[in-house]
């Protein structure tokens, strides 16, 4: 079943590719068609979903790929993936549905875009490090041709820059990985006998940098300051799907090894970072919403709060490692909220991408001050620009309050001097109602004249992309059902 | 003497001679008798090669030739190699005046690489050197070009300087041990003067180092790569190796414990894939700039010879590298050749879109020389490193890792104005007429890089 989520796209990808006769209208909606199937699949998954024990996987499938240095192509999923499949499964299909208006070679793009679920999907589910290696690099050679091809004039520069600075983390990661491989006994690349072997386990140095490794490989793809600098010019350079793909999906699977690999693989060496991950967060959180409240270009501020909302979920599993006696319960509620807020971050920002890229259609440009008063000749493209923000500032009743409330709840909890990152939820708030002030409000001037309404595509995509983020904010059970018994594996794993 | 175990290099031998004598009185329009001929001899040796390849290594002439599993790996994917050159090269010669001599030094060429990939004393390397060696100069001098004839020259003087190495190194050796072959040397070497063998192990090393194209016998390779004609440029710079990087690891097998070879062959290595990979940098000729890259790789190759004897993955790592290397440069190549005219990294601007499936076999080919998933050198490149790790060498796999790296920048220079956004049309150098065999090869061949990456796991079953 997994197998199937994961190729069905790229099976759909390959005949898109070779079939250069197909009309643009049939290759927007098979696009459309494959990305809701490949989603009707994930929630088959998830109904037929149950909590497997601590450091076991569910619905797991396993055949043999590299014997000699025990790699196999095994793939399962828990409460720290599911998730992250559903959002990926979701934020695909609004791409899809946003794309519909797309004229530039849609029958390329669309092919482009199922590789790139393919990949993510892949990713999410894999439990080998070399499949997830293999998913991860993928990841960025595919974003890499998405903003290289359908980017703005001039984005090869931007596109280079992404590709060489995710291609570096990616090989420390690959180094931290064939680390990992030789201090295992027997020598293996699986997860989930890494997981229960925890090599390296009492050699401090070496555990320290093979950790080190890891946790670089990953901190470029997260970003985190200081390895944030490819983020914005990418983010400014790709196309509007690009972007919802990059911030929403891709993004996620920096946090994600954070919590599927470094934790429950290295838990000493964790522990003894934690500070560090703290350190990195806090910065991440306050740096990120400084210098997204000092921008001008409304893609540019977005791309910034997504360093600030990342650094949430750094400093959640940072003080996840500051293991003592009486707050294992604090910190699995912080690692909750991490996971929630990869989900969370990832359903508002592609949102956000995609509004942001009805401006660039309409008026070409990004440049707030371009606009004023877009309430009265585009009020559908007000209402959901104004919840897709307050979204995205942690306004209770959405999915960011749920996410950041654990967090700090969890951080505060484990570290109170975390709380000094509170800070970056009022920066991040101001920055939201000026740019809404900006925007939206007052009179009609600039590029906000005679500026047409969102179409049906872009309402649909966009707009269920909020409702879900309402969804989880107003009933979010069914998702932390899910979640918190893998947080409490995690936590309980990471203080072995 | 058993002389049946060397049934595929007699195949290609008498191929050759067959070719040579009966082209001479082949009308022009009926070479392609002659590459037919030449074709066959070349599955026939690695039809021949694979019945060998599950027994257990035997000697054969005395103990001076090896027949076992990497023997085995090296003829087929020397062969294979070559054939693939073969059908390269048909665009080129086909009923050029000099079509049968090409193939017969081809096949000669790939004769001497697997005498070397199976050589278990030094005299035997010597020969193999010679006879890998001798037929590169004519095939790198055939193009008739100006550019041809220097790099041929260049080539031709650096080989009888390194060749003379390698003698220097065999007698140096023989010297202190009193025998030239593998099995004999490891005893009295143990107790020979350090500096003497030392001496005499760099000397041999550099020769083979010549036949790879490393550091520090990789001057010819640029330069042949950029002045041959495509499809002589595709074989110096791959099918030799195979052989050469093979008796390289032999070699130092058999060396005693004595000195620190690991540092020794990783400061090769790494003077290979550094060199190599900053070199490339700015080059605007594919062909030049392919040759800078293979030095790069010989760096790579040169990893698990590092650390032979030190880590079990040394050796399948080495044999699933040169198999996934040889495919994949050759694609690489094969995109050249199809596009021959094309002489410059921005007259490939738009290939992308008016040729798709030889655009996309471009870029699986060079991100495959990368070492992108799922590959096959990315698997060959990942045992690799984990070999160097896994023999206690982890700065060398981390010195592979930084010039990977490296290397993406100039890769992608060449990838990027294949799938730039600027339509063909308007590019100067006019529509793209890429020729049907090479083209049809380069897409075949990147293919079969990501078959074997997927089905590394055979592979690897085949090598181990």
């Amino acid at each position: 079943m997994l197998s199937l989520i994961v190729f069905l796209p790229l099976a759909a990808a390959l005949a898109l590719a070779a079939l250069p006769r197909l009309g643009d209208a049939a290759a927007r909606w098979a696009w459309v068609g494959v990305a809701a199937v490949d989603l009707a699949l994930v929630v088959v998954v998830w109904l037929q979903y149950e909590s497997p024990a601590t450091g076991e996987l569910a619905l797991e499938e396993q055949a043999e790929w590299i014997p000699g240095v025990n790699s196999s192509y095994h793939l399962g999923v828990d409460g720290l993936s599911l998730p992250l499949i559903a959002m990926t499964g979701v934020i695909f299909l609004a791409c899809a549905v946003y794309a519909l208006r797309e004229t530039d070679r849609p029958r390329l793009q669309a092919a482009l875009f199922l590789f790139l679920q393919s990949v993510s999907m892949g990713l999410f589910v894999a439990a080998d490090l070399i499949l997830f290696f293999l998913f991860f690099d993928l990841s960025i050679v595919g974003m890499y041709f998405v903003i290289a091809g359908w980017g703005r004039q001039g984005a090869g520069r931007s596109a280079l820059k992404f590709f060489l600075y995710t291609f570096l983390g990616s090989l420390a990661l690959l180094a931290g990985f064939i680390g990992l491989y030789v201090a295992a006994d027997p020598h293996t690349f699986d997860m989930v006998a890494l997981t229960e072997q925890t090599p390296l386990a009492g050699s401090s140095l070496a555990g320290g940098l093979v950790l080190a490794a890891i946790l670089f490989g990953l901190a470029v793809k997260t970003p985190t300051v200081p390895f944030h600098t490819w983020l914005p010019p990418a983010h400014t350079d790709a196309p509007a799907v690009g972007s919802a793909v990059l911030a929403g999906v891709l993004l996620k699977m920096g946090t994600y090894g954070f919590v599927r690999i470094a934790m429950p693989m290295l838990p000493e060496a964790w522990r003894g970072w934690a500070w560090v991950m703290i350190a990195v967060g806090v910065v991440s959180v306050i740096y990120g919403a400084l210098v997204s409240l000092a921008q001008e270009n409304l893609k540019r501020m977005i791309a910034y709060t997504s360093v600030n909302h990342m650094g949430y979920i750094v400093l959640a599993v940072g003080a996840a490692g500051l293991v003592a006696g009486d707050t294992a319960e604090a910190r699995s509620v912080a690692v909750t909220g991490a996971v929630t807020q990869m989900v969370s971050h990832g359903i508002i920002t592609a949102a956000l991408f995609l509004l942001a890229g009805v401006l660039h259609d309409r008026a070409a440009t990004y440049d707030m001050a371009a606009y004023g008063g877009l309430a009265a000749p585009a009020p559908r493209f007000a209402a959901l620009f104004a919840v897709g923000a307050f979204a995205s500032l942690g306004l209770p009743g959405l999915s960011g309050f749920i996410a950041e409330f654990q967090v700090f709840t969890g951080s505060i909890a484990a570290a109170p001097v975390t709380a000094v990152a509170l800070l970056g939820i009022l920066v991040t708030a101001a920055l939201f109602l000026r740019a809404l002030q900006g925007i939206l409000t007052g009179e009609t001037r600039g590029s906000s004249v005679g500026f047409t309404d969102l179409r049906p595509a872009e309402l649909w995509s966009v707009g269920s992309l909020l409702l879900l983020s309402l969804l989880i904010g107003v009933l979010p059970r069914p998702l932390l059902e899910v979640i918190e018994p893998a947080a409490r594996a995690v936590v309980e794993l990471v203080g072995r | 003497m058993r002389p049946f175990l060397l049934l595929p290099e007699i195949l290609l031998f008498t191929g050759g001679l067959v070719v040579l004598l009966g082209g001479s009185f082949l009308p022009r329009e009926r070479q392609w008798v002659a590459r037919l001929t030449a074709a066959g001899s070349l599955l026939a040796a690695a039809a021949a090669a694979a019945v060998e390849l599950p027994g257990p290594a035997k000697m054969a002439m005395e103990g001076t030739f090896t027949v076992d599993v990497t023997t085995g790996v090296v003829r087929i994917v020397a062969a294979f190699g070559t054939l693939v050159v073969l059908a390269l090269v048909s665009d080129e010669i086909a009923g050029s005046a000099r079509e049968s001599e090409t193939y017969a030094l081809l096949l000669f060429a790939t004769t001497g690489t697997l005498v070397l990939g199976g050589a278990d004393d030094l005299l035997v390397v010597i020969v193999g050197f010679l006879l890998a060696s001798v037929p590169l100069y004519g095939l790198i001098g055939m193009a008739l070009t100006p550019g041809g004839a220097e790099a041929a020259m260049k080539t031709y003087l650096l080989g009888a300087i390194f060749g003379i190495l390698l003698m220097v190194g065999t007698t140096l050796l023989y010297g202190v041990a009193g025998t030239t072959a593998y099995s004999e040397l490891t005893e009295p070497l143990s107790d020979a003067p350090a500096g003497v063998l030392a001496a005499g192990v760099v000397a041999v090393l550099a020769g083979l180092l010549f036949k790879a194209g490393g550091v520090p016998g990789h001057y010819w390779v640029p330069d042949a790569a950029q002045g041959a004609g495509g499809a002589a440029a595709a074989f110096v710079t791959t099918v030799p190796k195979v052989g050469a990087v093979v008796a390289a690891y032999r070699l130092i097998a058999a060396l005693p414990d004595v000195l620190n070879w690991p540092l020794l062959i990783g400061a090769l290595a790494v003077g290979s894939m550094t060199l190599g990979n900053l070199a490339a940098y700015w080059q605007t000729d594919p062909r030049r700039l392919l040759g800078w890259s293979t030095v790069s790789q010989v760096g790579y190759l040169l990893v698990p010879v590092a650390v032979a004897g030190r880590s079990d993955l040394a050796l399948p790592s080495l044999l699933l590298y040169l198999a996934g290397y040889t495919v994949t440069n050759l694609a690489a190549f094969g995109v050249t050749t199809a596009l021959s005219e094309r002489r410059d990294l921005s007259s490939y601007r738009g290939l992308g879109r008016s040729h798709p499936l030889l655009g996309a076999s471009l870029v699986v080919a060079l991100l495959g020389l990368v070492g992108t998933p799922p590959t096959v050198v990315f698997v060959g490149k990942l045992t690799t490193a984990t070999a160097a790790w896994d023999g206690g060498h982890a700065w060398l796999a981390v010195v592979v890792l930084l010039n990977t790296l490296v290397s993406l920048f100039y890769y992608l220079r060449w990838i990027a104005p294949v799938y730039g956004r600027e339509p063909y049309e308007r590019t100067s150098a006019g529509a793209f007429t890429p020729l049907r065999w090479s083209s049809t090869t380069a897409v075949l061949t990147a293919a079969v890089s990501i078959g074997l990456g997927i089905g590394a796991g055979l592979l690897w079953q085949v090598v181990a």
